[in-house]
């Protein structure tokens, strides 16, 4: 099987000041992974460039074996999606409405809905616990229910990887497990490989299956219980 | 099944709306016809006075149309705006498209006398003038936007540039003579009634063009409610799609300005009115929706604008500015 994120001499950075370098890693299928490191040091940056939204890198990063700035945009629109930060609010917008902009790289050129279309959406509210909010305003939303709203449209987008930033930002503590345990069951249940920045390192550790730390310039990606071993996660985050 | 039934409604009543309306605007004005001899006027049917017929035909019912294509072409312009700036307040000349058409009418007007020409052909020219102007500023803005990602620094790019613009005509208007300058600043107020059956095919066909683009751009417009950089992920061209907007707008709010001079607040106004009215987001609904209403609305401006002879803008402005401040205090 083919990795479906793989870096390979991966450099980014600003002004000639490299945030990471260097970089050889991949992600994996069915796999939670957790991306931490300090603010600064290029969480947020990393998984932009993944999301194909920062091209300011050197190196390749390759999505099932293709490079990804070889990939057309409706191609890597069906590859990966992506969840940011940003919380939403638009003027009379249903969730259902936002869920199934996720079904644009599929639709036709006015975006109409398929039958098919429509089971996807309903599908991604329901494995997201938003069915009963389908129909209310994104405006009328709790920050935790709009995020799960974004996190469901990223379902509809039917891709094998997904990224997000920070999905955990604005939430309460509750909240904050209940999103990551969403997520491990996303990965698991569906085999997706699902990749999110956090700052909250007891969700990472109880959530997620790998935790990828940046140590700049240096990333180290490894399963949780090694790199809690390896004592990385005290010495960077100041335990 | 209850939305799809509240927009069908809504657009047979803003349908009936918009023919009554455009019915009372032929009708009336300083002298005002009954709905019989209307009908003989436009259908040459029974027996009607060619005055009468003259009346109708030549100047309200291309002012009626020019006002359906005037309120619509701005309602679609503003809406395409708001979503693509991402800002409430947005309208169809954020862009600098009025500043520049104000510019091309100012060195027409101001300039050509000062120069020694005649002012044979004005009606034309200011028309030509006008829209060489907004086109000019609809390229420059392209040829920046294409190299700037952050749609904020457009926005700002945009309002310094009718800035300048505005400084500009400014001088132009110091150094001109008492006439010309009264020519200018009636245009700047805004009219209807200025266009000809010649100029309504031009017209009629630009904004044909706007339309037909801003049709085809709904499921990018849509994209865009969530913002670029989700836009982007799912798969949109965002600078094609900007570049589709940016002429879809020149060709709307840009004929309409060369045409009728700045109308202002109804593109600003009208798509916060069809999105209350449809309650929805969708721009398969609101392209459509806000032509109507705008349609409708500046129909209705029309016809306070004729009893009270009032300029179009003034009355635009009136009704306009409430809706803004209810947008304002609504976001707050």
């Amino acid at each position: 099987m083919e990795i479906p994120v793989h870096l390979t001499d991966f450099t980014i950075g600003y002004d000639r000041k490299p945030l990471l370098s260097e970089i050889n890693t991949s992600f994996k299928s069915g796999t939670l992974t957790a991306l931490l490191g300090r603010n600064g040091t290029g969480k947020s940056t990393l998984l932009r460039a993944l999301a194909g939204l920062n091209s300011h890198y050197s190196g390749t990063i390759s999505l099932f074996g293709t490079d990804m700035r070889r990939m057309s945009a409706q191609n890597l629109a069906r590859t990966l999606s992506f969840v940011s930060t940003t919380r939403q609010r638009i003027a009379a917008m249903r969730c259902r409405d936002i869920v199934a902009l996720g079904r644009a790289p599929y639709t036709n050129w006015s975006g109409n809905l398929t039958a098919a279309d429509r089971r996807i959406v309903e599908d991604a509210l329901q494995a997201t616990g938003m069915s009963a909010f389908a129909d209310r305003d994104i405006n009328s939303l709790s920050d935790g229910e709009c995020q799960r709203i974004m996190i469901a449209r990223a379902l509809a987008q039917e891709t094998p990887i997904m990224l997000l930033d920070e999905p955990t930002g604005f939430l309460d503590l509750p909240n904050r497990y209940e999103l990551g345990r969403l997520l491990a069951r996303l990965a698991h249940d569906r085999g997706k490989c699902v990749v999110f920045s956090t700052h909250e390192l007891e969700i990472a550790m109880k959530t997620a299956d790998n935790l990828a730390v940046i140590e700049p310039p240096h990333l180290h990606n490894n399963s949780t219980s090694d790199i809690i071993s390896s004592g990385l996660v005290s010495r960077l985050l100041a335990l | 099944m209850r939305r799809i039934s509240l927009t069908s409604t809504v657009f047979c009543v803003l349908g009936v709306m918009a023919i009554l309306l455009f019915t009372v605007d032929l009708c009336t004005g300083s002298v005002s016809v009954s709905l019989e001899n209307t009908w003989y006027a436009l259908t040459g049917a029974g027996d009607c006075p060619q005055t009468t017929r003259n009346v109708i035909i030549n100047i309200r019912l291309v002012k009626a149309l020019t006002a359906i294509i005037a309120g619509g072409a701005l309602a679609v312009s503003g809406l395409q705006m708001q979503t693509l700036f991402r800002n409430p307040l947005a309208g169809p000349y954020v862009l600098g498209i009025s500043s520049g058409a104000s510019l091309g009418v100012a060195v027409f007007i101001l300039g050509a006398p000062m120069l020694g020409l005649s002012s044979a052909g004005i009606e034309l020219g200011t028309a030509g003038m006008a829209w060489l102007g907004s086109a000019l500023v609809l390229v420059l803005i392209g040829s920046i936007a294409h190299r700037i990602r952050d749609i904020m620094v457009i926005l700002i790019l945009g309002m310094m540039f009718s800035s300048a613009i505005g400084a500009l005509v400014q001088i132009l208007q110091f150094l001109s003579n008492e006439e010309s300058l009264k020519a200018y600043v009636v245009w700047t107020m805004g009219s209807l009634g200025e266009v000809t059956w010649n100029q309504m095919w031009v017209m009629g066909a630009a904004t044909c063009a706007g339309m037909i683009l801003a049709i085809a751009a709904v499921k990018p417009l849509n994209m865009l409610l969530l913002g670029e950089e989700y836009a982007r992920t799912m798969g949109l061209s965002v600078r094609r799609s900007r570049a589709m907007l940016f002429m879809s707008t020149t060709l709307l709010a840009g004929t309409v300005t060369a045409f009728c001079g700045p109308i202002g607040f109804i593109g600003l106004a009208i798509p916060h009115v069809a999105r209350m009215l449809f309650n929805n987001s969708d721009h398969r609904i609101l392209v459509p929706g806000s032509f109507l209403v705008g349609a409708t609305v500046m129909l209705g401006c029309d016809i306070i604008a004729k009893q009270f002879t009032f300029p179009i803008n003034a009355v635009t402005a009136l009704l306009g500015i409430p809706v803004v401040i209810w947008v304002v205090l609504k976001n707050r």
